[in-house]
């Protein structure tokens, strides 16, 4: 998320000062993504010189400065919501990459490799769902931040259950598939470099 | 203390060649408390895994331990009156008596169990109220949504003095709020002293257990460390 953004959706609940509007950031987001007063400014500058936020009168810049959204910075924000992000080609993957890396190793027992990462992904899982069983009724939006985590870790171990259950069905049918050159994936659909 | 313990436990289906090892020398202790789910592909022996713990089933090889007493010397009968008064269920597809009411199918295992009719309804209210259900406990099963019959039957599993809750994919109907739902009263049970075990082929249900024990091909082959608290995931803060 951008800052720009981010402090548009503030402003769109009605006109703020800036350091009130890095106090709510900040609450916002849980903490997790502390601000400092200068990036707040900067950025309220940038918006008001695009004609997306204005301010009362001519006062000098600083915490007693009033911001208030404009007719196009709602627009934008609203833009801004319904863009979806850049997922049309994933980035390198390093487990994936590690995984079809073990598969054509003569020595490397792949399933252990693959165990080895489940265990990992699924202990991060239960550290989540531990804060979420704490925290998710209390605080909407840290609920959904953690079940966005936990939906991303789940959807990592569910293609390792793909991939053992892939590799061990390619190994009973064509013991020696492993060692076949692959076929050559196109570049864009794989690998953003 | 151990509520359940599987000692080297094995079960081999068939004979000959088509035998099927479904498990193999699995060793496995919950103790009252403690969640613990059993993750695996199916076909890994994670139901076969339950109804040994849950005494459905005799192993071919292995001890199996209740409450510290050992299964396998039991009468029939012993065995039978302890799966009503320790052991509860939770199957994926709820399995409630469609013509008893929840109130009925909640009691029903203490009556069964011989416990006069009043005071086993007064327990099964309880339990059901401890689910947020109290109101519905005159409804039928289909007058229920899909989340509340599984409460009915997570009352049903901890109704009485249970202390061994065996759940099997006990949200695989349920969408994903329900589904958490379900996991928290199972961890509430928990957090009263039952001990659980949950078996799942599913990440997300899995990570609400204090412990996962992976199978694979009939035996364990890894399992978490016992999940440390949330302050390790907020440590960069401070």
């Amino acid at each position: 998320m951008s800052i720009r953004h981010a402090l548009l959706a503030l402003l769109s609940e009605g006109p703020k000062y800036g350091l009130q509007l890095r106090q709510d950031f900040e609450a916002r987001t849980g903490d997790v993504w502390p601000l400092n007063v200068g990036q707040v400014y900067t950025t309220l500058q940038r918006l008001e010189r695009d004609g997306l936020v204005e301010s009362d009168g001519s006062e000098e810049e600083g915490p007693q400065k009033r911001f208030r959204i404009t007719d196009d910075g709602r627009a934008e924000l609203a833009v801004w919501l319904r863009t979806p992000p850049d997922l049309s080609s994933p980035p390198r993957d390093e487990l994936v990459i590690k995984i079809l890396v073990a598969v054509r190793l003569p020595d490397v027992d792949v399933h252990e490799v693959v165990q080895a990462h489940r265990r990992y992904l699924v202990q991060l899982m239960q550290e989540w769902t531990r804060l979420k069983e704490y925290a998710a009724n209390r605080d909407l939006g840290f609920g959904l931040a953690v079940d966005a985590e936990l939906f991303r870790l789940d959807a990592v171990v569910r293609w390792l259950d793909a991939a053992d259950g892939r590799i061990k069905r390619a190994s009973v049918e064509r013991p020696d598939a492993e060692r076949l050159p692959l076929p050559r994936v196109p570049r864009k659909a794989v690998v953003r470099s | 203390m151990s509520v359940l313990e599987l000692r080297d436990v094995s079960k081999v289906y068939g004979d000959g060649p088509a035998q099927v090892h479904a498990l193999r020398n699995v060793s496995l202790n919950v103790d009252d408390g403690e969640l613990v789910a059993v993750m695996g592909p199916s076909g890994s022996g994670k139901s076969t895994l339950l109804t040994i713990a849950g005494t459905l089933e005799e192993p071919t090889a292995g001890e199996v331990l209740v409450g510290g007493a050992a299964v396998l010397g039991m009468s029939h009968n012993d065995r039978a009156r302890l799966r009503r008064r320790s052991i509860g269920y939770v199957f994926q597809d709820f399995n409630l008596l469609a013509g008893l009411t929840a109130a009925e199918n909640v009691s029903l295992p203490l009556e069964l169990d011989g416990v006069p009719g009043g005071s086993a309804r007064q327990s099964g209210l309880r339990a059901l109220d401890e689910l947020g259900l109290r109101e519905r406990a005159g409804s039928f099963p289909d007058e229920l949504s899909g989340g509340e019959r599984q409460r009915v039957a997570i009352a049903r599993a901890v109704v009485g003095d249970r202390r061994l809750l065996l759940a099997d994919e006990p949200s695989g109907a349920l969408d994903s709020v329900n589904g958490e739902a379900v996991m928290r009263l199972i961890r509430a049970a928990c957090q009263r002293g039952v001990a659980g075990v949950v078996v799942t082929h599913d990440a997300q249900l899995a990570s609400w257990a204090d412990r996962v024990v992976f199978l694979r091909d009939g035996r364990v082959v890894d399992q978490t460390a016992p999940a440390v608290g949330p302050e390790s995931l907020l440590a960069p803060n401070t």
